[in-house]
């Protein structure tokens, strides 16, 4: 067996798994190894609460301030708007607009940019190794415009063809939507070098940082991107918050997307004004706990250190690809030189559903199936991978159990072999 | 031998792991007489049926495809166990068969199908173990939509 040395231990044990109580719960009589984190992460006591107190002691609707409680909650709200702010280091708190997700961020800037910006035979470039929500809604804006979808193709490593990336980059370039982390992969993109190339054609960039915000720290106007989108569940927050990031003079430029209450400046049934951004792209009541529930996501990772969880997690993400990937029959997709928190396979002889029954029988969760990327997975040759993607509170144990489980799965299917 | 690796035998049976292996009539059809397609987008399981059929009877069935061990195994056992029943019968089989799975198992005796009520225990892998037979239906009612489980 391979069991992983204790003279191996990642630099520093963060210690955190305690604040996190589903982790403590029993699954299928095991205990919990929870490696579906790219999926969605689990969430800490200092999240829960600060939901929970908000429905006990914050709780009115926002924007509408007459009354006390109402002016909380705004506070509350503008609070977490600054709260992100300082995360990505966004030069001003008006660049943060709430969504649902990093899906719905996307969907913003195709349906509001996009409708308003492109013609017939502009281009968008995206990567093979988009999920699924970064593919979608421009092809759903090409439909729309007439514009073209262009795809920047990956090396079997799961690595980014920079020269083929810059020979799609030109004059009609209008967007580069990419992935900052592959969730399929965990491919890191190199975003900062991308960004500068597209600017250099007159492009914008979006950035999909789903799989990148919980696992290394992302400063905006380092980086230098246009747009960049998140979501609140995969980084300790709640399911339903996002966050969609624009340069002032972009977002200032742009027109609503969806009308309500809350985006307006007036409303006649002549003609509406619109509110100055955020605001203009925040219709309807928002998840208001939800957004509370992010900030305190926030302040806790903060707490613990972007540094500190990134150094930890590519340490445990090294020893978990060599003592998986040490698995006679069992192959690695996503060979990346750079990658986070991600570990994909395939094992020989058994389907990646198989294998994803057998491990959860173990306690152990992973993600099985071709993770919301159909188009990498075919540029692989294969339907689907098993994924164990990885977060702050997984350690060598987790590991340990992963290995075993899949020569369990091995053994119940007669493929094991030996080293 | 805990209650969970004892669900874990009932679903992975030595007869899945042979006909997962080895599956029976994986084959393509060349002169069938009805054709389907079933697939499962979210878990890349694909497969065509083929049948023939002369007077009322399956006289010949096969498949070919690619998915997990219960949906391969359930293809493979599903040719066998149709070849040479009358259409009806066949679809009384389809019907069962669900239910079996799905629902209070009928009383009749379902031979070497009774290795798939495994997954009885695991409502998440049900649809595995329906596509191929989704599919059968289709190819009997001439539907040429994709059969789909999930």
């Amino acid at each position: 067996m391979n069991a992983i040395a204790p003279t191996a231990l990642a630099p520093e044990r963060l210690q955190v798994a305690g604040d996190f109580p589903i982790l403590a719960r029993p699954v299928r009589k095991r205990r919990l190894v929870y490696l579906d984190n790219g999926a969605t992460t689990q969430k800490p006591d200092a999240v829960i609460e600060a939901e929970r107190g908000f429905y006990r002691e914050s709780n009115a609707n926002i924007h509408r301030g007459v009354h006390w409680l109402s002016q909380h909650a705004t506070d509350l709200y503008e609070a977490a708007r600054r709260t992100v702010q300082g995360f990505i280091n966004a030069a001003a708190a008006d660049e943060i607009v709430f969504t649902r997700g990093t899906t719905e961020a996307i969907n913003l800037v195709a349906n509001s940019w996009g409708r308003a910006q492109l013609v017939a035979g502009d281009e968008i470039l995206i990567t093979t190794l988009e999920h699924h929500s970064n593919i979608v809604p421009w092809q759903l804006l090409c439909e729309a415009t007439g514009a073209v979808l262009k795809v920047a193709p990956v090396t079997d490593a799961g690595e980014l063809e920079l020269d083929a990336f810059d020979a799609l980059l030109g004059p009609r370039t209008r967007m580069v939507a990419i992935a900052h982390v592959s969730n399929a992969l965990g491919t890191v993109n190199p975003v900062a070098t991308l960004i500068e190339r597209a600017h250099a054609v007159g492009a914008l960039v979006l950035v999909d940082g789903a799989q990148a915000v919980a696992h290394q720290r992302v400063d905006v106007q380092a980086l230098g991107c246009d747009f960049y989108a998140f979501s609140g569940h995969k980084l300790y927050g709640p399911t339903g918050t996002g966050v969609l990031y624009g340069r002032a003079e972009l977002l200032a430029a742009m027109p609503p997307w969806q009308g309500g209450g809350d985006m307006i400046r007036t409303v006649s049934f002549e003609r509406s004004t619109y509110a100055e951004p955020p605001q203009r792209f925040e219709a309807g009541t928002p998840n208001i706990a939800g957004t509370i529930g992010l900030a305190a996501a926030i302040d806790y990772v903060q707490a613990i250190g972007l540094d500190r969880i990134a150094a930890y997690e590519h340490g445990l993400l090294d020893k978990a690809t060599a003592a998986v990937g040490d698995i006679p029959g069992l192959r690695v997709i996503g060979t990346a030189a750079d990658k986070a928190a991600i570990l994909s396979f395939v094992v020989d002889g058994i389907h990646p559903h198989d294998l994803g029954t057998i491990l959860d029988m173990e306690g152990v969760a992973i993600r099985a199936g071709h993770h919301c990327a159909m188009p990498l997975m075919k540029r692989f040759g294969i339907p689907g991978t098993a994924r164990a993607s990885l977060a702050m509170y997984n350690d060598e144990a987790d590991i340990a159990t992963l290995v075993e489980a899949i020569h369990k799965a091995q053994d119940m299917f007669g493929t094991r072999r030996p080293r | 031998m805990s209650d969970m690796d004892g669900n874990l035998r009932e679903l992975y049976q030595e007869v899945i792991f042979d006909h997962n292996r080895q599956p029976r009539n994986f084959h393509a059809m060349d002169d069938a007489d009805r054709v389907a397609d079933g697939n499962n987008p979210l878990c890349g399981d694909e497969l065509t049926v083929y049948l023939r059929i002369a007077d009322g009877v399956v006289t010949d069935a096969s498949f070919v495809g690619h998915g997990c061990a219960i949906s391969t195994a359930s293809a493979s056992l599903m040719t066998e166990a149709v070849k040479g029943k009358p259409v009806e019968e066949v679809e009384a089989l389809f019907r069962d068969f669900h239910a079996l799975l799905t629902d209070t198992p009928p009383k009749r005796d379902f031979g070497k199908l009774e290795v798939l009520t495994g997954v009885r225990e695991f409502p998440a892998r049900v649809k595995c173990a329906t596509l191929a037979w989704h599919t059968l239906h289709n190819a009997l009612v001439g539907d040429h939509k994709p059969a789909r489980t999930e």
